[in-house]
């Protein structure tokens, strides 16, 4: 186990530092630099000396590898559009922003999903099954810019249950993270239903049955941890895509978080925040799949991690 | 007085290709004590008519019907789901066939086992405990403490099997059905299994229907047989009887086909032509007339019933020719 753990994170290491470089040298690729068009008429001899403070006067390999070793030391860079700002002070404020949204999303997608779909499951091909898979196939089809406005529309202007935008109160991440977890609710209703489904025409369930436990049980205790392997294997995935799909919520609710950032920052060619949003961003995706991949030993108890590794 | 008997029990499917008749009006009599064999080939009915008989058969797309289900003068029909589901795995628990795949790989055994000891006697964890790790060592488990926490997969087909068998013992029931319990091991471990259910049955006085297709099992295990073809008996005798003297054409066809290791190798393996018959479209006379060797013109539009011979209520035949020539008005 310990052995697996070491590897799988060395592996995460790697990939980061992959990923990081090739977004390196693409943002450089982009024509332009930060301090084109910041004022109309900057002088040549003003923008020289902004390259100059930057380094970005240097040769690009050398450029990479002042950026890397600030990296290997914790140290994010300075944003060339905030001044007065480092990246590390940029992302450490939009953060924890969007990862409360990204959290509460993601529970309202388990919650909605895993409870429609085992419901689905248990009444195969019945009203409820029918209704419910419906629901899902629009879930995942209309994109949540759409049903964002929706949820407004009725949320905010028809009932006035909620706030419009903004960040302030607890109140305001209700309506952004439930529009964030539809569609992902979708997908894992549909995964549970399946997973659901599999297991219960399995020979244990019969047993189960046989040995006289209600259904209920059966479902409960025999059953649903084999059907949510299929969702647990998505979590990880759907987690890193709610953060990083979060940008359009961010942006109709007014939401100062990380995707927002992301963005701005690319637009505006600021390479370092660019570079430290990439690197938060894979080394969660990396994370969260390597958290997967635990899950699954603690609830399959035939998958030995020693053996992948 | 019979421990179960079942009177003309019929369990049918509706499907999109019509109504499987699985089971077809099916007559059983299982004396207490006794191993009473069903025998038939796949499909033949043998398991459905346990799994109605456990209320295991899901209504729909099943449809059952029968004149009486009754297990220790009680009738099965009259009770609700919830006192059914209290005699499963208490008073009528069941042996599968594949332990591969009849244990659940996320729970450990000592979960599985203590089970139906928390649901039907009301025993706390404690008491199960000491009572699962008896069982264990009756069923020839080694070592039961230290195996308690381990999972199915921790296990050799065998041992599984074992452990199968002590999980349907835990409530001592008074009839255990097993489903083919050793066809998916290998021979020795058969004979080890079928030994351990022999000595269960002589401690326990259990008693023990046992569903298979392999008649040399059969044979060597059990006390008398029935024999089933497309969802009906076909054939009942005392077990010495059917193999000396089977009555009914598929009976012998059977017997025939087993192979014999006195047998010449170059002989030609005796096989029974024709497959089954399509259980949504059965022929109106016999069901296995098309495959007999003996029929004649009224097998092809008649039904034959299942009737006494030798004035013997435990020797019954349902063929108008029997195998000793006469041809039965």
């Amino acid at each position: 186990m310990f052995k697996f753990i070491v590897f799988r994170l060395f592996w995460v290491v790697v990939t980061v530092w992959a990923v990081s470089t090739i977004t390196f040298f693409m943002v450089r690729a982009a024509p332009g630099d930060p301090f084109m068009n910041e004022v109309r008429n900057l002088k040549e001899e003003v923008q020289a000396a902004r390259k100059r403070e930057y380094n970005l006067d240097l040769p690009l390999i050398q450029q990479y590898g002042l950026w890397l070793k600030g990296m290997v030391q914790g140290d994010f860079g300075p944003s060339m559009k905030s001044r007065d700002k480092t990246v590390a002070q940029i992302i450490g404020q939009a953060f924890p922003v969007s990862i409360s949204l990204g959290v509460i999303a993601m529970f309202f997608a388990v919650m909605i999903g895993m409870t429609t779909g085992v419901i689905s499951a248990l009444r195969q091909n019945t009203f409820w099954d029918y209704g419910l898979m419906g629901f899902a196939v629009l879930g995942i089809s209309i994109p949540n810019f759409i049903l964002a406005t929706i949820l407004i529309i009725v949320g905010v202007f028809l009932l006035g249950w909620f706030p419009l935008s903004g960040w302030e109160t607890p109140y305001h991440v209700l309506l952004p993270a439930f529009a964030l977890s539809l569609p992902f609710a979708a997908r894992i209703s549909r995964l549970s239903r399946v997973g659901m489904l599999e297991i219960l025409s399995e020979d244990f369930v019969r047993t189960a049955y046989a040995k006289g436990l209600k259904e209920k049980h059966v479902v409960i205790k025999h059953a649903l941890k084999g059907a949510i392997l299929p969702v647990v294997s998505y979590l990880g995935p759907a987690f890193a895509l709610i953060l990083t799909g979060s940008l359009v919520i961010e942006k109709i609710f007014d939401i100062p978080g990380l995707g927002k950032i992301f963005v701005l920052a690319a637009i505006n060619r600021d390479y370092y925040v660019v570079l430290g949003t990439v690197v938060v961003f894979s080394s969660l995706l990396c994370f969260f799949n390597f958290l997967v991949d635990l899950s699954y030993a603690f609830l399959d108890p035939r998958v030995k991690l020693e053996e992948a590794a | 007085m019979a421990l179960l008997e079942v009177q003309n029990l019929k369990t049918h499917f509706h499907t999109q290709d019509g109504l499987v008749r699985a089971v077809d009006g099916v007559s059983l009599n299982v004396e207490a004590g006794k191993t009473v064999g069903i025998v038939g080939e796949s499909g033949s009915g043998k398991s459905v008519t346990n799994m109605t008989i456990l209320g295991l058969v899901p209504t729909p797309p099943g449809i059952i019907d029968a004149d009486a289900i009754l297990f220790e003068g009680q009738d099965l029909r009259s009770l609700s789901k919830e006192q059914l589901r209290k005699l499963r795995g208490n008073r009528i628990a069941m042996v599968f066939q594949d332990p591969m795949t009849s244990l659940n790989p996320f729970l450990t055994i000592e979960d599985q086992l203590t089970e139906p000891l928390l649901i039907h006697k009301g025993q706390n964890m404690d008491q199960a405990r000491q009572r699962v790790l008896q069982l264990l060592k009756e069923v020839g488990i080694p070592d039961p403490q230290s195996r308690l926490k381990d999972y199915p997969h921790q296990f050799s087909g065998g041992m599984r099997q074992r452990v199968m068998m002590a999980m349907a013992l835990v409530c001592e029931p008074s009839l255990l059905i097993c489903d083919e319990p050793t066809t998916a091991l290998d021979v020795t471990i058969q004979a080890q299994i079928l030994e351990l259910l022999k000595r269960i049955q002589k401690e326990h006085g259990t008693t023990i229907i046992f569903i298979t297709h392999d008649l040399g099992v059969a044979a060597g295990f059990c006390d008398e047989i029935y024999v089933m073809y497309a969802g009906r008996i076909v054939e009942h005798a005392q077990t010495d009887e059917l193999f000396k003297t089977p009555l009914h054409p598929y009976t012998a066809s059977l017997l025939k086909s087993v192979p014999r290791l006195d047998q010449e190798a170059s002989e030609a393996f005796v096989t029974i032509q024709g497959s089954p018959p399509d259980l949504t479209a059965l022929p109106a006379g016999c069901s296995f007339q098309p495959r007999c060797d003996h029929a004649i013109s009224r097998c092809e539009t008649e039904r034959p019933t299942l009737e006494e011979r030798e004035g013997n209520h435990s020797r019954q035949c349902s063929c108008f020719v029997d195998l000793r020539g006469e041809v039965k008005s």
